[in-house]
């Protein structure tokens, strides 16, 4: 700090402030060092290429990571068109009804805050079971799409807000369509707002474990369709940890593939948020 | 009969204004303006910040629309056109009644699409016709020789009064009758506003043109014609209106002339 200090008051919040930070690093990289220290070794280019054997205590992941990719496509084949869509109500067309626009604010955070195991058994009951979808692909990607929804609206949303109102009032005065306003105009200018909100979406919906334990199941082999069940990585995580004695070495190995990839996804979004800060 | 109709063109009333009034909720931001805004001339609306200029020409071309809580009363004839009617299709309205914003408001996109996009929005979708009409507008303004070799850049590259005379190009684009101009100049430096006033200058015989100037010495030099608006208990009035010459040399009402010699505004 560069001003001077006197107080002990002063003294005790610095060191309070710096021990916080501090402590919140060395977790993070206790984290780091501990899953790469277990799992690096069982990390290689056939681990990612096979499939598990022996409950998954050995082989490789590569079955996991197809369902998982499935299930990241149903999710996202859902929740962009609706985000969108959502997005544009809030921002674009509520403007004269701003009571219809907070009642579907409202909605949203109260979702967002809902946990993910609520709704895991919401996609049990209504997708595995009313629709009759069972223990599937299709049904796991549903629960994470009306999971991921509330993040990647309120984002979208942001990023049409955060442009200048003189985009607008210059379409509106040389007579252009909304439509055109909006997909010439407004939605390409706001695009790099809101890929940041679909990769952190992503970035939500490949960590999320409850929900899709009640939803896509548990069954480790390649999916033969969408209606067939699929482990993901973190559900797979999750099972080798606690339900398959002597599989730590791969559970290790598959969490820090999921981190890789999270890490990666992070990594673009600052970039992207960055570059659109800068240029602008 | 063509020299005679042009002629009655120049002195004919192209936009007439009756009893306007605008309200904001529940502030009034001027009442009862009445004036006509001959065709082919140079409008100049000039006054004291905050006497409702702005909001006077934004029901002209009806962005008054967009903003909420806004009720505009009075009427507004465009020749036949009743503007102010509820079946007036705004999206019409404003392709014959052009804007020019006090910030360049340039798209974030390149200066070609910039252009582009007003006309494609209007139907025509063919790329020579594109090129050829981009081309003229850019000439018109006076930008063709700087942006000629990147008109696919970003128009956001260039710089304020660029910018501004990009804008008016856009605007000249759907060949509107009438241009309005909201303080066009106030943000450019004192060259790049002397560019762009010659440009209005320049396009006094194609355009019907109403400004919104605080430079009382540009208005002078540029309008045919002045409204000047004053604040009057709260509520923005229509103080005096006549031709250019009458408003700086022989002022009628006492505050126009405080006004025009320096003394308040």
């Amino acid at each position: 700090m560069s001003f001077k200090q006197s107080s002990w008051p002063d003294r005790v919040l610095s060191s309070f402030v710096w021990t916080t930070a501090v402590a919140i690093t060395a977790v993070f990289l206790w984290i780091i060092f501990s899953i790469l220290s277990q799992g690096i070794g069982q990390l290689s280019l056939s681990f990612l290429l096979t499939e598990p054997a022996n409950a998954g205590r050995e082989g490789g992941i590569a079955p996991i990571l197809v369902s998982t990719l499935l299930i990241l496509g149903v999710c996202l084949v859902i929740a962009l068109p609706l985000g969108l869509g959502t997005s544009l109500l809030l921002a674009e067309l509520t403007v004269s009804d701003r009571r219809l626009g907070n009642w579907v604010r409202r909605s949203l955070d109260f979702l967002a805050g809902v946990p993910s195991i609520v709704f895991g058994l919401f996609g049990n009951v209504f997708f595995a079971q009313v629709l009759g979808l069972g223990f599937s692909i299709l049904s796991g990607g549903l629960t994470l799409a009306c999971m991921v929804l509330p993040l990647l609206i309120r984002a979208t949303e942001e990023g049409l807000r955060s442009l200048p109102a003189s985009y607008r009032h210059g379409a509106a005065a040389l007579g252009l369509s909304q439509t055109t306003t909006l997909f010439k105009i407004l939605l390409p200018a706001a695009l790099p707002g809101l890929t940041v909100g679909l990769v952190l979406g992503i970035g939500r919906a490949l960590a999320e474990t409850a929900a899709l334990i009640f939803t896509s199941g548990y069954v480790d082999r390649f999916p033969e369709s969408l209606l067939d069940s699929g482990r993901t990585l973190s559900i797979h995580i999750f099972d080798l940890s606690m339900n398959v004695p002597g599989g730590d070495a791969n559970a290790a190995a598959s969490a820090l593939v999921l981190l890789l990839v999270l890490l990666c996804l992070n990594g673009m979004a600052t970039t992207i948020a960055w570059r659109w800060s800068t240029h602008r | 009969m063509i020299s005679s109709s042009s002629h009655t063109i120049q002195t004919s009333p192209l936009l007439e204004v009756h009893n306007l009034t605008l309200h904001y909720g529940q502030r009034t931001a001027f009442a009862d303006v009445s004036f006509s805004i001959q065709a082919g001339q140079i409008t100049a609306i000039v006054g004291p910040s905050g006497c409702g200029k702005t909001s006077f020409l934004n029901c002209l071309n009806r962005m008054s629309d967009l903003i909420p809580d806004c009720q505009v009363a009075g009427q507004i004839r465009l020749g036949h056109i009743d503007i102010l009617s509820p079946r007036t299709d705004t999206l019409r309205l404003r392709r014959r009644i052009g804007m020019i914003f006090q910030k360049p408001n340039p798209f974030p996109l390149s200066i070609w699409e910039n252009l582009a996009l007003p006309l494609r929005e209007h139907g025509i979708k063919q790329r020579h016709q594109l090129n050829e009409a981009i081309t003229t507008a850019l000439q018109d303004v006076g930008l063709w020789s700087e942006v000629k070799d990147r008109l696919r850049s970003s128009a956001l590259a260039l710089s304020g009064g660029q910018q501004q005379r990009l804008c008016m190009a856009r605007a000249l684009m759907l060949q509107p009758e009438v241009l309005l101009l909201d303080e066009p100049c106030s943000a450019l430096d004192p060259i790049a506003s002397g560019i762009v006033e010659d440009l209005i200058i320049r396009l006094r015989p194609r355009y019907t043109q109403v400004i919104i100037t605080h430079n009382l010495a540009q208005a002078r030099r540029i309008a045919d014609r002045v409204a000047v608006f004053w604040v009057q208990a709260g509520t923005g009035r229509l103080i005096e209106f006549g031709t250019a010459e009458q408003i700086f040399s022989a002022p009628v009402h006492e505050l126009t002339e405080a006004y025009v010699t320096g003394g308040k505004g």
